[in-house]
This record gives structure tokens, sequence and C-alpha cells, in this order.
């Protein structure tokens, strides 16, 4: 390769580098591909040179792509292209016609913008040891707490009452039967550090703060108060 | 338009502006400021004067130099006032009211409050740009937390803050609102972590609030109807900006609002609002200056007997009207509406709206004063044909992909690109995404636009060639840098060699700003940047074959920079723990993608480096290694 290189490395040691434009002055340069050199991300190295069957060693002139037969699609590289994942979901909502309204969590920036994955602890109390989910795959907290009740079902002979939706926390009365009731419930941290009830907001909401899930003894959970109630409550 | 608006090609137009872009941080640690004398318990206080018939020759000095020193305002005269001497550096301290911290890990809130002792505004900005595109796992910091809870003690007559890539909770917000009574302008750019509780206690408790701007900022919906939150009765709301925040907003409410602020000259709706609220909307505020349309469409079908608003008289009625946006879900048939401010617009953005050539055309064939445009690709080489034709005064181009992918089909090219440079001579900023570009297209502009200030191209094919002649995008950029003699911020893209890299160090003489994406060969491509750029202060490189032997051939630069971000190269932890015993003052940081694994010995994921007076930060997280 540093052969090659040598008659641009000498332009450069002298005076000014003088454009090489095809057909204009200056020196023509060989360009070399040199695609074999780009070790460091195998996977796109390898789909360029595979699928694009123009990417031989010497340039030639590269025609754009016959539209009877587009080439494969690479696969896609985090962040490339860079644009935000906000204006990525806006534009694509207003591609379907605005009469299809929304998936759940595809209308906005919510999901989008945090589109890597977060994984959390689930542990519960009195198990020997913990589990890790993704909770991007649950849609509602139905199917999360028929997801937590098949991990954990085996070490409870009890009542594991599984919210079906979001608490109707106005009613403390309500709240306090079910923890009665239930042998266990979920609880999470979230992202000030606080330990709430799982179900007490919106479902976005919860994936995008949720850090941590314990499934604790109902009687252990009253003390959780619902966070619409405390966050910034008596504060005028 | 007011000063605020003053076309200047480093700010984002449509984000709210800030202070120039000035890349000195009060705290350099080189050359280190002389450290801040003991506190005096002196006789020389500023009653000295009152007392003493004949006050000592030196605190005449001091105080005409307080006085004068009041007038200047650019952070670089002010930084270089406070190097003469420690009175000077005493005094500039006293009399900084505007304080700018480029990196919120750079000096710690105390610091910036013992040494500015009477700030009446602050600007934080906290991750680097990369973060914007998912390049940095989550959580990895920048938090006003302790920036709020110092500043809140240390200055309650804190009139403004202006956030950039920050995360920033409910409770920062509320004592952020508790904290500071004579509090009127927030801006947050880029920002997350809070919802809008934390809105509603801004709206609710800070009774003179004047600009609150949200712009690409998430707001988690947390049930609050923070639009009800203001007081009751007038208020002096200048600007509000909401149109990033996906939430429902009670219109009623909003309504009244801007009904009793009067002084209200920039709004921008999200797109939960109508045209038809809209409408309504914009009927009551005929004077406004900048305007975010929200929706321009509706939801539902509209019943045909129902009256169709003439929302063009609405709109003419607007004379003041110069910058217009929003257009989040944009019903064509109703664009004709705008024409007729079309010729009054400076700034234009329509890059949410898929609007068809002939439509975008029969719009911008008015907008003969405009100097900032911002479009989707969906407009076309045509389309861009047409703002050549008309849009001479042009100084602000971004031309967005409608479909971000790879390997598609572009509507947008050199044709485009070839245009533009010929009917905008005045060109100061493009970015611009295409599929398909050429060196000669490339060359033209760097001819035709001389006063070009940024350059952004991406090719959003990696390793693109000239799609004609089949050769890197080396002299393109080569001429960029060489002809456009004003340049100070660059992003390349395509099939770039070390050649690119060379023309960039011998030309690019003033460039503050490079982005780097899958181009280069060695490490010889960096090494020409990082020893032939004197005035280089962000560098973001990414998928680069660029090792350590790159890396630590800019330690004679690295203090002068506000950071380095490379990830996916290909440096090692060696290399990296070299660089921080070289350069004891700054921060290393390797990021790890993999999440709670053992950082693999030789490869780093992301090398994260940055100036910083305070010493490694208490909160990095667990992917976070600081050597």
């Amino acid at each position: 390769m540093e052969g090659s290189r040598k008659g641009a490395v000498d332009m450069l040691a002298g005076d000014e580098l003088s454009l090489g434009l095809p057909g204009g002055d200056g020196a023509k340069l060989d360009f070399v591909r040199t695609g074999g050199k780009r070790g460091f991300s195998e996977t796109e190295v390898d789909l360029k040179l595979d699928l694009n069957g123009k990417e031989s060693s010497s340039v030639e002139k590269v025609r754009p792509a016959d539209p009877a037969k587009p080439p494969p699609a690479k696969a896609q590289v985090v962040g490339w292209p860079p644009v935000r994942s906000y204006r990525k979901n806006v534009i694509a909502n207003n591609n379907k016609n605005s009469s299809g309204q929304d998936q759940a969590g595809e209308k906005g920036g919510l999901s989008g913008a945090t589109s890597s994955l977060t994984f959390v602890k689930v542990s519960m109390d009195g198990a020997p040891y913990l589990r890790k989910i993704e909770l991007k795959m649950y849609k509602t907290y139905k199917e999360l707490s028929d997801a937590l009740g098949k991990m954990f079902g085996s070490f409870t002979t009890g009542n594991y009452e599984a919210h079906q939706g979001m608490i109707d926390f106005m009613n403390e009365n309500k709240l306090k039967d079910l923890l009665n009731r239930s042998d266990y419930v979920s609880t999470y941290e979230d992202k000030d550090g606080d330990w709430m009830l799982v179900g007490d907001v919106p479902w976005e909401m919860f994936i995008a703060s949720c850090k941590r899930l314990r499934i604790m003894k109902g009687s252990e959970a009253i003390g959780l108060a619902p966070r619409a109630m405390e966050k910034c409550k008596g504060r005028g | 338009m007011s000063e605020n608006d003053r076309h200047h090609p480093q700010q984002n137009h449509f984000c709210p502006a800030e202070t120039m872009s000035e890349d000195e941080d009060p705290c350099r640690p080189s050359p280190p400021p002389p450290p801040p004398p003991p506190e005096p318990v002196s006789k020389k206080t500023r009653n000295c004067a009152a007392v003493h018939p004949s006050p000592h020759s030196d605190r005449v000095l001091e105080i005409v130099l307080e006085h004068v020193l009041q007038f200047l305002t650019v952070r670089r005269d002010r930084n270089a006032a406070s190097l003469v001497c420690k009175s000077w550096y005493r005094t500039e301290a006293l009399t900084r009211s505007d304080v700018f911290i480029g990196n919120c890990y750079s000096v710690s809130p105390a610091r910036v409050t013992t040494r500015f002792p009477r700030v009446r505004s602050v600007v934080i900005k906290g991750r680097p740009r990369f973060a914007d595109f998912n390049l940095m796992p989550q959580n990895w910091g920048a938090h006003f937390g302790p920036w709020v809870a110092t500043m809140g003690k240390a200055y309650p007559l804190l009139e403004r803050v202006y956030l950039k890539r920050m995360s920033l909770t409910d409770r920062d917000l509320c004592l952020l609102a508790d904290s500071f009574t004579k509090f009127k302008d927030l801006v947050l750019v880029c920002c997350e972590g809070f919802g809008t509780s934390g809105l509603a206690a801004v709206a609710s408790k800070c009774r003179q609030l004047r600009v609150l701007d949200l712009s690409d900022t998430e707001v988690l919906y947390d049930g609050v109807d923070w639009i009800s939150c203001f007081p009751e009765g007038e208020t002096c709301l200048e600007s509000l900006i909401f149109d990033c925040v996906e939430c429902p907003i009670n219109f009623e409410a909003l309504e009244s609002l801007v009904v009793r602020s009067p002084a209200l000259k920039k709004l921008r709706l999200n797109r939960e609002v109508s045209i038809g609220q809209l409408y309504r909307l914009v009927v009551r505020a005929p004077s406004l200056t900048h305007l975010g349309t929200g929706a321009f469409g509706h939801p539902e079908p509209q019943d045909p007997n129902d009256q169709e608003m003439d929302y063009g008289s609405a709109f003419s009625a607007c004379k003041s009207l110069v910058c217009l946006s929003g257009f989040r879900e944009v019903m064509p048939e109703y664009l004709p509406a705008i024409h007729s401010i079309c010729t009054n617009l400076m700034s234009l953005n329509l890059s949410y709206a898929n609007i068809g050539v002939e439509q975008f055309k029969l719009l911008i064939q008015h907008c003969c004063r405009l100097q900032v445009l911002w479009v989707l690709d969906s407009v076309c080489d045509e389309g861009l044909q047409a703002v050549a034709a008309t849009c001479r005064d042009l100084r602000e181009l971004r031309v967005f992909p409608l479909n971000a992918q790879e390997d598609v089909e572009g509507p947008v090219s050199e044709v485009g690109l070839q245009a533009i440079s010929e009917g905008c001579p005045k060109l100061e900023s493009i970015l611009y995404f295409c599929q398909r570009m050429t060196n000669a297209a490339v060359v033209a502009m760097s001819n035709n636009c001389p006063d070009l200030v940024v350059f952004r191209l991406c090719i959003m094919g990696r390793h693109q060639p000239d799609h004609i002649t089949g050769a890197p995008m080396d002299e393109g950029f080569g001429a960029i840098v060489m002809n456009c003699k004003k340049l100070t911020r660059l992003a390349i893209s395509g099939l770039l060699t070390d050649r690119a890299f060379a023309y960039i160090g011998r030309y690019g003489k003033l460039v503050r700003t490079l982005s780097v994406a899958f181009a280069g060969d060695s490490d010889t491509g960096l090494k020409y940047v990082l020893e032939g750029c004197p005035k280089l202060q962000k560098l973001e490189i990414r998928d680069s074959p660029f090792g350590d032997a790159a890396l630590l051939s800019g330690l004679h630069h690295y203090y002068n920079m506000r950071f380095l971000w490379m990830s996916t190269c290909q440096l090692s932890q060696r290399g990296c723990e070299e660089v921080a015993r070289a350069l004891p003052r700054l921060a290393v940081e390797l990021l790890s993608y993999e999440e709670n694994e053992e950082m693999d010995n030789e490869t780093v994921d992301v090398l994260y480096m940055y100036r910083s007076l305070q010493g490694p930060r208490d909160d990095a997280p667990q992917f976070v290694r600081i050597l």
C-alpha cells in the first residue's frame, strides 16, 4: 500500500497541493481501493465487497445501480446516516396517511429517541437468582405481568396478583385492598431512585423511567405511593 | 428582525439563539488561570470609596475598571482581560454576568460560582453531539442536578438558563423554579429526563417567565396539564416553543394563554395542534414574528358541510411573520394559505413536511427574501433548482433525507448542489444529505460560495465515491477547505483517503469543528489534521482506521480542544493510557458498548476525552472507565 501512496506523499511534502481532478491539472493519482485495509468493522467490509460487484480492486467508471435490479440492502449501521431518531419518527409518521392513528409506542419520539435496548434486572423476594428482561419487548402492563408470572411462578405458591393496567391511584382504599389481597406485587425503581408501584403511570413513561424491578410481598409495598401524588406535591 | 435573530451561520436558526459560539471556556487549564486570591478581609472594599474622601489610587483604577469591563460582552475579550493581572482577574470575575460552560464536566459548579459571584445567565452544554445518534450508551451523565443545586444558593438572581444535551429531572426543574425568583428564560435544546410535571412547576412559579423554549427535547407525558399552570392574568411571555413535545395539549388553556400574553412574539406549536386550532391562535396573535404551525392538517376528515376557514386571510394578517416552521402532519392542500406571507419570510423550515416538487415550487417562488431554508429531499433536485432561481439571498440551507437509509434511490444529488451554488452565492452554511455526489459539484460550490462557514455533506452510502468518475471525494472536500477561507465547520463523507485529510490539515486553518465517519486509510490521515489545524476544538470521528500512533500525535493540542470523540476506530487501551499519563488535566473516558461486560483489554469502543479542571467525575456509570 505504501508504494502506491508514494506519489501522494511526495506531492504533500512539497508546495501547494494541486487538485487532481480528472481531466484537470495536477498529477493523476492512482486510486487503489484499499478495501482490505479496513478490517476494523468486519461486517460492513464483508457486506460491501460481497454484495456490490463493482467494488473491485481498481477504480472503474461506476454506473449507477441498474434500476431493474437494485442491490440488496446493506445491514443498517447504528447511528448512520446521522439523523436524529426523533426526526426519523416524525417523518415516518407523516408518511402513514394520518388516518392510521398510531400503534402504541410508535407515535412520537418517546420510543424512537430511546431506541437502544435497555435491560432491567428483575428480582423477587425469596427467589435465589435475578432475571434480566428487555422492557421494550412488551407493549402493555398485562404482557409484562404475564411474563413475570411465568418467570417467577415456580417460586411462589401464593397469589401473584397481576395488575391488568393502570392502578386507580386516586382511590387509596382500593389500592390498600389490592396490596392486602396479593401475596406479591411488582415494584420498580425509577430514574430518580424512588421505588414505585408498577402500573401507576402510563406505559411509555414506565419503560422510559424504569431502572429495575422488584417483586415483593404485598404487605411490604403498602408504603409506596403513586408517583403523581408524590412528585412536586405540596410545592404550590 | 430583532437583534437576536440576526443571522449567524453557526447558530441553529430553528433552535433558540445562543450567545456566539466562542470556544473559550472561562477556566482553561492551559495556561492555567491565576488562582483566585484569598478572600480579603481588607479595607479595600467598594464602600471604601464612599467613606474616605480621597480613595486610594488603586481603588480608583479598580472602580474605573469595573465600569469599563461592563462593556465587554464577548467571552473571548473577557477571558483575555482576566489574564492581565490579579486585579483585572478579580474585577472581571465580579462583573461577568454571562457564563458559558462548553462542557459540563470541565469545571465543577462550585468553582464557577466561587469565581463568578454575580451571574445572571448560564449556558451549559453536556453530551457530545454523536450521542444524538445512539453512539453513546444511555445514562452517561451530563446531569443538571448538581448545577441547579449549587447555583440555587449562589445565584438567587439568576435569570437565564440555556442547556444543551443535558439530563434534567422534574426535581431539578422544581428546584430551579423555587430558587430563582426573577427567572426569565429557560431554553432546553436536545435535553431529556423530565416530564410535564417539571414544566408545570416552571410555568406556575416563574412569574416573570419570558422565554420557555424546548427544542428537540424529549418530554415525558406524565398526565400533568402544564399549559394550564401558567398564572392567571397577563404574562410576560415573549417566546413559547414546544414543537417537539409529544403530548396532548389543553387547547382552551393554550388559547387563553396566548390571549393574555401581549408580548408574545415566538410561538411554536406541537403536532397535537390542528390547523383549525392554529387558525384560532393566529387570529388572536397577529403580531407574531416566529410561528411553528403544529400539524398544519387535521386528523379527522372534515365534514364537507363545515365552512372552510379562511386560512389565507388569517395568515396574511400576520405582517410581522418572518420565521415559519412546523408542518408536522401537513396536508398540502392548505399550503396556499401561506403564499401571501412568503414574501416576508426570512426563515422557512419544511423539514418535517413531505411535500412534492410541484407544491414546493408553488410555495418557494414567492420566497424571494429567504435567508434560511430547511427542507426534505422530497423536493428533489428540481425543487432545489427552484430555490436557486428565487432565493438569491440564501445564507443557510439544510436538506434532510425523507428516507434515511443507505442503498436507496435518492431524490437529490450533485445536480441540486450545483444549482444552489450557482443561484445562492451568499451561502454561508449548508447541510446536505444525498445518495450520490460528484467532486465537480463540490468544487463548483467551493468556487461559487466563498462565504461558506459551515459545510456538511452527508453522502449516505458509506465509502461512496464520485458516482460519475468513481474517484474518492478527496478533491471535492480539498477544494472546499482551499477556497472557502472562512470555513470553521466541516463534515465529510463518501469514499475518502488520507489525501482528503492532508488537504484539511494544509488548508483548514480556521476549522474548529470536524466530523469524520468511515473515512481515511491510516494513522497518517488523522495526523495531518491534528498537526495542521491549530483552531481545532471539536473532533468527532467514527469507524475510521486511526490508531494509537495517530492519537499520540495530537498531544500538543488536546488542551486547546473542547473534546475529542473516537468510536469504533483502532485505538487500544494502552494508547489511551499513554495520553492520560502525558496530559493529567485531560479526562480520558473509555466507554463500552457491552453493558456490564469486562472491557476487553485491547479494543476501545469509544474514547471521549476533554480537558477538565475538576478531575475524574464521580457520577460515571458502569460502562465508563476514566483513566
